[in-house]
């Protein structure tokens, strides 16, 4: 008996160590980017490193301003936005609305399935096809642009969009659209009114993600934004996005070096951004399960 | 489980062990881009000729081929640029002791549309271009028209080297399309009439014009000669002399062969 | 009547979303088939790459994906299982376990270019595993971790309480009642978890730029010290660093319809099965 006890408590300190240790890794990687990221900013200035306009990281004296880096992150995160809210969020609607049984039985998996395609297969893609179609349409200098960017990216994102808004909508209580209907409501009127209000912020955790996954996606954009390290004017212009800054430039910069420190520090922003995204999607999807009266 | 780990354990400590005995004849080259088709080429051949060998090779950028070197995770370290004073003082305190080797030269061609009329332009033309104090190819002798200026990004070895050739450090006009490869420069150029960029020789295809640099083509020739301005070599470093196997493929590189191959990549050879 | 026009302009904009999504998504997919067919022979899935990499086949570079994401598991699954089964079964519903479910969920959110810094920082240069299977495979397994935790977490939660409870009247200890019990009814489940996160760590490119990937290699790997290639890697390579674009763009349509194709294949299974156990469970 007493043997069996200790067992017990040796297997419940061995679970209790490795569920720390993935507390730890997150730690961990809090910790290099901070140790790594932070001199530069003792170098350079933070607002001057973060706000300045010119990234010319190999110059002597180097400029160390991630400014246009950030615009290249916003613009293309935006223009993704732009393309894969609707597609995902009325793909969803349609999956969850309008569809029958069967459909959304073969659909939906279908859709997962597609969210599962290699990031550096859709950059391929933009790089081989969409590269030179955009450059003949607009009679471009060069196809890889901000918008080549968006539109991959955005089309990357639109099945976790789809497959997270569906799961929202498909928690909203049958009562809710029962009693819309029970008023004279019809299905598009209970649909926007009723449905829509009703899973809102689960379909904002799903934008949110998808906004995380765009940001923070690095092969797409390495291979198609263009990489021109400026602050871009339209959608037209190339432009260096934080990711593919990084990993472009980690293998020029020589270790323990200025370059290699703001690159890690352009890591440790890039990782406070998705962080606070993540950290409101968290808080808004507990909001939406409680309003919903399901479990937290 | 439990023998599941035993297992496990034993499995990784055994391959761990033959690791460190029985590969003496591997080779790891790693560092610049521009310099890995030629490292990946004649790796290619050598191992062909000389079977017990096994060579792999990486890309990464010439600072991480350094610093791999530097801390004992490669045999050859590919540069674009020389060694730096920082980096000497590193391999110092590591005990390590780079020394060079140049295995190629990479001519840098200033490059138009092959249907631009310009064919001739002086070093300071050209640094007034990239500074956009000249903005139209009226003002060196072309027909009119505004110049869409093309450059390398900032962080790659070619900008670097383009910098210090022809611009004396002065900076690219922000406006330039930064590509991040030659390949890219090279696309642009052939399809935009009132295009100027900079690629490597090797790089160069039918839809484009190299023009003459203070009166002198880039070519063959005129690299190996040092007559062409906008030219580098390109090194490979290893820890102290090279011994053994090491040896015997630099020696391979730098032979008649070897230099055969760097050309069919694009590159200028040593003779 | 109005109310109706309306109602018929909406529907049909939402089923011209989802047509658009899976035009697009099946263009990219007819594309990416359409040519990568054509290069894929026999010898293709069997020779190491030739002449500057413009011939002969991409065997080695296969059998790398197939070691890191292989050397990713062995390292993700235990872990990820352990800690799922620490927050389900033993701890307390605490301040603690809030922050460790809190920060599971956003190491799933980090930037998969920040994983490939933190291998380069830990695993390549302060434990000195250098470039190598090793490093990509801790790297790749780190990523894959959350996944793996938060698809064994809602497997053991969906396990009854009622035949918890039912083993430990029956005099069985918690570790015998997880073990015999609760593990083999989650495991289907868990399963899912597992396989759909092979077919995301198979494809990443990010993680492994740094820690693991190597240009050219001629035989397959013979430690786990040594540096491989790998499918999404070359991918990027071949477009980005080669010398001879034309001829290695077609040998880059194989890789990517390989990879395509086993990113789709291990999926598929872990849906299939997920999509079993949700019409099973109702």
């Amino acid at each position: 008996m007493n043997y069996k006890r200790i067992k017990e408590k040796i297997y419940k300190w061995i679970f209790t160590v490795l569920a720390f240790s993935s507390l730890f890794f997150l730690v961990g990687i809090m910790i290099v980017l901070f140790k790594e990221g932070t001199p530069i900013f003792k170098d350079v200035g933070f607002f001057k490193f973060l706000f300045g306009s010119k990234w010319y990281p190999t110059y002597e004296p180097p400029d160390f301003g991630i400014l246009p880096l950030i615009l290249g992150s916003i613009w293309v995160t935006a223009g993704a936005i732009i393309v894969c809210v609707p597609l995902g969020v009325g793909s969803a609607l349609y999956l969850n609305e309008l569809a029958g049984f069967r459909q959304r039985q073969f659909l939906k998996p279908i859709i997962e399935l597609l969210a599962s395609i290699p990031s550096v297969v859709y950059g391929f893609f933009g790089m081989v096809i969409v590269t030179p179609f955009l450059q003949k349409t607009f009679n471009l200098p060069t196809g890889l642009t901000a918008l080549n960017a968006s539109l991959i990216l955005g089309l990357m994102a639109t099945p976790t969009v789809c497959s997270i808004a569906e799961d929202a909508l498909s928690y909203v209580p049958r009562s809710f659209r029962e009693a819309s209907f029970a008023v004279g409501a019809n299905r598009w009127q209970t649909l926007t009114r009723v449905v829509i209000p009703a899973a809102g912020s689960g379909i904002s955790t799903a934008i949110i993600l998808g906004m995380s996954r765009a940001i923070g996606e690095t092969m797409t954009v390495l291979m198609v934004a263009g990489g021109a390290g400026v602050i871009p004017k339209t959608f037209l212009d190339p432009v260096r996005p934080m990711t593919s800054a990084i990993a472009a430039e980690m293998g020029e910069a020589p270790m323990g070096g200025d370059h290699y420190h703001a690159l890690f520090a352009i890591a440790l922003i890039l990782f406070l951004i998705t962080f606070v995204f993540n950290i409101i999607a968290e808080i808004i999807s507990r909001r939406f399960r409680i309003k919903l009266g399901l479990s937290g | 489980m439990k023998k599941l780990a035993m297992i496990m354990a034993i499995g990784i400590a055994a391959i761990s062990l033959a690791a460190g005995t029985c590969f003496a004849e591997k080779i790891v080259v790693a560092g610049s881009t521009t310099v890995l088709p030629i490292a990946q080429k004649t790796a290619e051949v050598f191992m062909d000729e000389n079977s017990g060998v096994d060579i792999s090779v990486r890309g990464g950028g010439s600072s991480v081929g350094i610093t791999a070197l530097i801390d004992g995770n490669c045999d050859i370290a590919d540069s674009s640029r020389p060694i730096k004073d920082v980096e000497i003082q590193k391999s110092a305190s590591n005990g390590r002791d780079p020394v060079a080797h140049i295995v190629a030269l990479d001519g840098i061609a200033v490059v138009v549309n092959k249907s631009n009329p310009v064919s001739r332009l002086s070093k300071k033309q050209v640094r007034d271009i990239y500074m956009g104090k000249i903005s139209d190819w009226a003002q060196v002798g072309g027909k009119p028209g505004k110049i869409v200026v093309v450059s390398r990004d900032t962080a790659s070895g070619t900008f670097e080297a383009f910098g210090e050739l022809i611009m004396n450090k002065e900076k690219v006009l922000p406006s330039a399309l930064m590509q991040a490869s030659n390949q890219a420069v090279g696309q642009i150029i052939g399809q935009t009439p009132s295009g100027i960029g900079y690629v490597g020789l090797g790089f160069m295809s039918g839809e484009l014009k190299a023009v003459e640099i203070d009166g002198v083509m880039p070519s063959k020739e005129t690299v190996l000669s040092g007559k062409y301005p906008v030219s580098r070599p390109l090194f490979m470093y290893t820890n102290g002399k090279p011994q053994g196997v090491l040896k015997e493929y630099l020696d391979f590189i730098k032979s008649k062969k070897g230099q055969e191959l760097v050309e069919t990549q694009g590159y200028v050879g040593l003779k | 009547m109005k109310k109706n026009i309306t109602q018929n302009i909406g529907f049909f904009l939402l089923f011209a979303c989802i047509i658009a999504t899976l035009f697009f998504l099946g263009t990219i997919i007819y594309f990416i088939f359409t040519r990568g067919i054509q290069i894929i022979s026999w010898e293709f899935l069997t020779q190491p790459p030739r002449n500057a990499m413009t011939e002969g086949g991409v065997a080695p570079v296969i059998v790398g994906t197939l070691y890191l994401t292989l050397g990713a598991m062995v390292f993700a699954v235990p872990l990820g299982l352990a800690c799922a089964i620490y927050l389900c079964e033993y701890s307390p519903k605490s301040i603690v376990v809030n922050i460790i479910r809190i920060s599971i969920n956003n190491l799933a959110g980090v930037p998969s270019v920040v994983f490939g810094l933190f291998g380069l920082a830990v695993f390549v240069n302060f434990l000195n595993f250098g470039v190598s299977i090793l490093s990509g495979s801790l790297t790749l397994g780190i990523l894959a971790l959350p996944l793996i935790i938060s698809a064994s977490q809602e497997a053991l939660v969906a396990v009854p309480h009622s035949i918890r409870e039912a083993s430990l009247s029956l005099g069985a200890s918690k570790w015998e009642t997880i073990k015999r019990i609760v593990l083999p009814t989650a495991l289907p489940g868990i399963l899912t978890g597992v396989i759909l996160s092979i077919g995301r760590v198979a494809g990443e490119t990010a993680p492994i730029l740094f820690t693991a990937a190597a240009f050219y290699k001629r035989g397959y790997p013979k430690s786990i010290f040594s540096e491989v290639m790998a499918l999404p890697y070359h991918i990027y390579a071949l477009m980005t660093e080669g010398t001879h674009p034309d001829k290695q763009k077609a040998i880059a349509y194989g890789c990517s319809l390989i990879l395509l194709f086993l990113v789709l294949f291990i999926s598929g299974i872990a849906i299939y099965l997920r999509q079993r156990q949700r019409s099973y469970h109702g």
